[in-house]
């Protein structure tokens, strides 16, 4: 007992210095219970297993670049005169908000960079939530256990967007000032509180004095406040449910296969954030992103055309003007349905995306776990749905960007919002059809596959003269990948009688989920696995090849 | 003594000289539209009273004489000399008093007061032909057009005239020292010399051009770049 | 690897057998299990491996290189130097090598470590093990049992007077923070309903500051125009002009539409708000030969001729005119203030 104790004592005091300090460490905060679980930590490899890093990246030289924007900034809407280095404005009246962001960009030697890194890395790091968004929907990844999770990437977009939104405002110039007037009057639009949110805000008449300052505690306090939590959190719930994979030989829904994060993801994942970062500032670069000099100080009388927000309030732009201009006055009351209606669109247009884990989960009936991906193909109306969500998406942003397409493409205005109009009702349809019907011929190919090879491309002249192609069969590897997923059977309702013959009557929502379980897994909504069967009769059969 | 008189004489001559030949460009070229003594016709407005400018910025610029009907009449390659040009207006101006030609002290660049321009440009201007002149849609096809690469003195007599469905300026309502500041202005921000600060200008049409060049180099390159990062490394060949 | 809890059939059932080869007659699609680890050409070949380790410290001291450029740049480069780079353009010389070295800097830390990891670090894939999120049966009765007990020792499911008042305590408190929130701003009261122009205010206009006479305002032309007295140095100009703002133009007598516009008028002079009944933007695309005036940021599109009426977009209702004559000494005065609010849409509005 006593000479072990020793012993320990003694390699203790051999020990490099890391090591001590990582004893000390764990005598006060139990690291090592943590490292246990989390150093080895598998992690699968797949390109589109980055996206989230690619946001979670963006959003961390977001804040460290926002830091050193606000060391220059000025959040006040007080008026200076200009007289700084930029020669166009000279003598102009401006906000200090204004003044400062010139300055930044003028006389702060690379703060023009810092900014244009903080611009374009938004712009990244909302591209990159939407496309991480899309991959975790199209390979169902939303499932159980991680619809909570889904939930809060999913509050992490909304809210980046609207961080966005706050962010680009602050400078106070004529575009982003043209947009916040925007916003005060969709605001206005909203029955009964309107008149009084808006004076709420904006400390009085628009734009008053007050909107830099407010905008700013929002931009770089309320709302990335909430943001790191959920970030927290969201990577949290990764670690806790272990990364979902891709089926393949050796991976089931009970492990993970993939490279340990210590060493090789520790520099995969940490390589990857001097990648992302290294991209974005030279996109900082070489190209402008917001150049407020340019777009002169706000002033609610002037304008410039080709008014839009950034690209992720596109898409709410694009519903704003697709928009019949409808209007209902009555009893001295005045319902602004033009703007009122496009503003609930943008609400349950996205809260449609938000909650749909919680409907398909309800369609299938299905309480297990779920860590195995699916391929899109294999879901054909989740991917068609999800499709049609995103053509409609599309077609938005297009509305949002109406007046650049007219003029770059030679069109119509008037015509290009005719399309978009008519294109949010039936391209979703279209959509759906069209990506339910790939879906499912690739599924009747793989089913051939399976049974009948692959194509090898080589051309085999028969004794009695007739040309095949020579099919290889599969290998074991891809005969189980292309049969590992599963297949749900339609829902029932159960019988029209029970057990004692007393008629029993179906709910309204038995009926709902029954008839939304066969459009999903009914016929003609997924192409039968090929079956043991069916593989060992054309396998043992003679004449096929 | 008699020398003014006699030049002035011989200006007169010349003038009338001009618009003869103004005339007969005119019966050639831009009668079938416009009448045959600019009294306008179904097919084109009426040219009396239209000034100097409005044939100096229509012709030269190539609008003039249109090609086909459409939305409207683009910036096209002039086919007319200056002088030609000068002659046509001579005979338009004939028919009516109208704005004359601007000269270089009028457009040209001294005593323009750069900033006052760019106010100007905002509250007058960039409402079609956005923050820096890069131009900008109107109704039914119509569109403001891209002011890049425009001389000062048509850009001058745009203002002053109004063609097609721009609306003019008279100096009555904006001096000619304002358009002198615009289009100081105008070459400040949109000219050759412009210095695009931040790098590439991306067209200068703003957020939609940006969130393009965002999702393609920039999250295009990213995704590229995480391809390659999951990407199996190459396996030593199989003995 | 315990493999009580795992159903036989998600078990990697062929690790044991061999590998590409039908595990089981009756199962052709039995999982063949994880495939046999492959070398990469850097685990067997030494020099390609020195190889990769000398591409990776490049990587590290092009990095070096780069930070040590960035820091000479931000040094040696005057802030206002231009350059003109193709395709880029005129750009500014400090901007584009700061983004340039910052980025290579960073690229290249992150490109060495991904490169080492991709071909020096061990690629043999390992599996990991998943447990169940939801705790086992035993478990939950436990927390179960636990929790009703610390609900009975707590007492609050039997005094109901401490759980009502407690809870009615909480569900008020947070109205203290809401009260909080009055003094954010005024009551809107009327102050939408009411701009700066009153009878007799001259209509000045926005380029010269100076007042409008009728005859400077021709045929086809546009002008802009604020209340006499609004100067853009006072401190409400911005609140003031965002509702007084004014597009006046000229339009023959005969080709305006609308009755009331033509009273209203002034030979055919006509005084519009400029700010846009949808959501506010200043509105200002005239037309002058169709008199269309079209809004910017969504395209609602008014024709001045016929009292400024929605002809296409998101608008509700037309622009609201402003009442216009002469006053003695020849100038363009108010005869009032617009009738209707200008600007958006509200619900008060009526």
């Amino acid at each position: 007992m006593s000479t072990q104790e020793s012993t320990t004592a003694r390699s203790r005091g051999k020990a490099p210095a890391g090591e001590r300090v990582a004893d000390w460490a764990d005598g006060r905060l139990g690291i090592y219970s943590l490292a246990k679980a989390n150093m080895r930590k598998i992690f699968p490899d797949h390109w589109s297993f980055m996206l989230g890093e690619v946001c979670l990246y963006s959003f961390l030289i977001i804040i460290l670049t926002g830091v050193y924007l606000t060391l220059f900034f000025h959040p006040s809407m007080n008026e200076v005169e200009y007289h700084g280095s930029y020669v166009p404005l000279q003598g102009q009246l401006m906000s200090e908000a204004y003044k400062s962001t010139l300055d930044i960009s003028f006389d702060v030697r690379g703060g023009l960079l810092i900014r244009q890194i903080h611009h374009w890395a938004a712009i990244v790091f909302l591209a990159g939530m939407f496309v991480h968004m899309m991959r975790v929907f199209f390979t169902g990844a939303f499932r159980k256990p991680r619809e909570i999770n889904w939930l809060f990437g999913f509050l992490l977009f909304v809210l980046g967007m609207f961080t966005g939104f706050t962010g680009y405002s602050l400078p106070d110039d004529l575009l982003s000032g043209t947009g916040v007037r925007f916003t005060q009057g969709a605001i206005l639009s909203v029955p009964i509180v309107g008149t009084y949110i808006s004076m709420f805000l904006f400390g009085g008449e628009f734009p008053g004095d007050d909107m830099v300052a407010r905008f700013y505690s929002i931009h770089i306090l309320l709302l990335p406040g909430i943001m790191l939590g959920l970030v927290v959190a969201h990577l949290i719930l990764v670690f806790y449910h272990k990364h979902t994979q891709f089926a393949g030989p050796g991976k089931t829904n009970k492990n993970v296969v993939g490279m340990p994060l210590l060493p090789v993801y520790m520099a995969k994942a940490g390589g990857f954030f001097f990648l992302v970062f290294g991209v974005i500032a030279i996109l900082a670069g070489i190209a402008t992103v917001n150049p407020i000099w340019a777009l002169g100080p706000y002033r609610p009388d002037q304008v410039s055309t080709g008014a839009q927000p950034d690209w992720y309030m596109g898409f709410a732009e694009g519903l704003v003007r697709a928009m019949p201009g409808w209007e209902i006055n009555f009893w001295g009351h005045t319902l602004v349905l033009g703007v009122f209606i496009p503003l609930a669109i943008f609400g349950l247009f996205l809260a449609a995306i938000a909650l749909y884990p919680f409907i398909e989960s309800w369609v299938t009936g299905d309480k297990r776990e779920h860590h195995i991906l699916d391929r899109p193909r294999n879901a054909p109306t989740r991917t068609g749905l999800g499709v049609a969500w995103v053509t409609a998406y599309m077609i938005m942003l297009i509305g949002g960007g109406n007046d650049i397409i007219a003029t770059h493409f030679h069109l119509s205005i008037n015509a290009v919002t005719w399309f978009v109009r008519i294109g949010f009702f039936v391209g979703p349809v279209v959509a759906f059809v069209i990506t339910k019907r790939i879906c499912l011929g690739l599924q009747r190919r793989d089913k051939d596959k399976v049974l009948h090879g692959r194509e090898a491309g080589i051309i085999k002249r028969l004794p009695h003269g007739e040309f095949i192609e020579v099919h290889e069969p599969l290998s074991q590897e891809q005969l189980y990948t292309l049969t590992a997923h599963e297949q749900y059977r339609p829902a029932e309702i159960g019988p029209a009688v029970d057990d004692n013959g007393v008629e029993r009557k179906a709910k309204g929502s038995q009926k709902l989920r029954a008839k939304l379980s066969k459009a999903y897994y009914g016929e003609g909504s997924q192409i039968p696995k090929p079956t043991v069967e069916e593989y060992k009769e054309i396998t043992s059969g003679h004449g096929h090849h | 003594m008699f020398a003014p008189a006699d030049k002035a004489q011989a200006d007169e001559t010349a003038q009338s000289l001009a618009i003869e030949e103004g005339k007969q460009l005119y019966s050639v070229g831009c009668a079938t539209c416009h009448g045959t003594d600019g009294q306008g016709t179904t097919d084109g407005p009426s040219l009396v009273g239209v000034g100097a400018a409005a044939v100096d910025f229509q012709v030269a610029t190539g609008r003039m004489p249109a090609q086909q009907p459409g939305a409207q009449v683009p910036k096209k390659k002039n086919i007319y000399s200056q002088a030609e040009i000068d002659q046509l207006a001579a005979y338009i101006a004939s028919l009516g008093a109208g704005p004359s030609i601007p000269t270089e002290e009028q457009y040209g660049p001294e005593g323009a007061d750069i900033a006052k321009g760019g106010e100007l440009f905002r509250t007058n201007c960039a409402q079609c032909h956005n923050f820096t002149g890069k131009g900008g849609a109107l109704t039914h096809g119509k569109f403001a057009p891209n002011l890049e690469g425009v001389s000062a003195k048509h850009i001058y007599e745009a203002m002053q005239t109004g063609p097609q469905n721009m609306p003019s300026f008279p100096d009555s309502t904006l001096t000619e020292q304002n358009k002198k500041d615009i289009i100081a202005y105008l070459d400040a921000v949109n000219g050759e010399d412009t210095v695009s600060r931040g790098g590439l200008e991306l067209g200068g049409i703003g957020p939609v051009a940006e969130g393009l060049f965002g999702w393609i180099f920039g999250l295009g390159t990213l995704i590229a770049v995480a391809v390659w990062v999951a990407a199996r490394t190459a396996k030593a060949k199989k003995s | 690897m315990s493999s009580q809890d795992i159903p036989e059939e998600n078990l990697p059932a062929a690790q044991a057998t061999a590998h590409g080869e039908l595990a089981d007659e009756k199962h052709p699609f039995a999982d063949p299990g994880l495939p046999p680890h492959e070398h990469r050409i850097q685990d067997v070949d030494e020099r390609a491996a020195k190889r990769s380790e000398r591409s990776v410290a490049l990587m590290f001291t092009v990095s070096m290189l780069a930070t040590i450029g960035f820091i000479a740049s931000y040094v040696a480069i005057d802030h206002d130097k231009s350059v003109f780079v193709f395709p880029l353009g005129h750009i500014n010389a400090l901007n584009f090598a700061l983004g340039l070295t910052l980025g290579v800097a960073l690229f290249c830390i992150g490109a060495g470590a991904v490169h080492w990891a991709r071909t020096l670090m061990s690629d043999v894939e390992v599996a990991d093990e998943r447990h169940p999120i939801e705790a086992s049966p035993e478990v939950r009765a436990k927390v179960h049992a636990d929790f009703k007990q610390g609900a009975k020792e707590s007492v609050i499911g039997r005094r109901k007077l401490i759980r009502n008042t407690m809870l009615g305590a909480v569900a008020l408190v947070p109205l203290s923070g809401v009260v909080l929130l009055r003094d954010l701003g005024p009551l809107p009261e009327d102050k939408l309903r009411h701009t700066l122009w009153s009878k007799g205010k001259l209509l000045v206009n926005m380029n010269t500051n100076e007042p409008l006479r009728p005859s400077d305002v021709a045929v086809g032309s546009l002008t802009f125009a604020k209340p006499e007295g609004l100067e853009e140095h006072d401190h409400a100009f911005q609140n003031e002009i965002a509702k007084a703002a004014l597009m006046i133009v000229r339009i023959q007598p005969d080709d305006i539409k609308d009755k009331r516009e033509l009273e209203w008028s002034h030979e055919g002079i006509v005084a519009y708000s400029k700010i846009c009944t949808h959501v506010g933007c200043p509105i200002s695309l005239y037309e002058q030969q169709t008199h269309h005036v079209l809004c910017p940021c969504h395209q609602s599109t008014f024709d001045l001729s016929d009292g400024a009426r929605v002809i296409f977009g998101p608008a509700g209702h037309a622009l609201p005119q402003l009442r216009i004559g002469v006053n003695d000494e020849g100038y363009l005065e108010a005869l009032g203030d617009f009738e209707e609010p200008v600007g958006p849409a509200f619900w008060e509005r009526g």
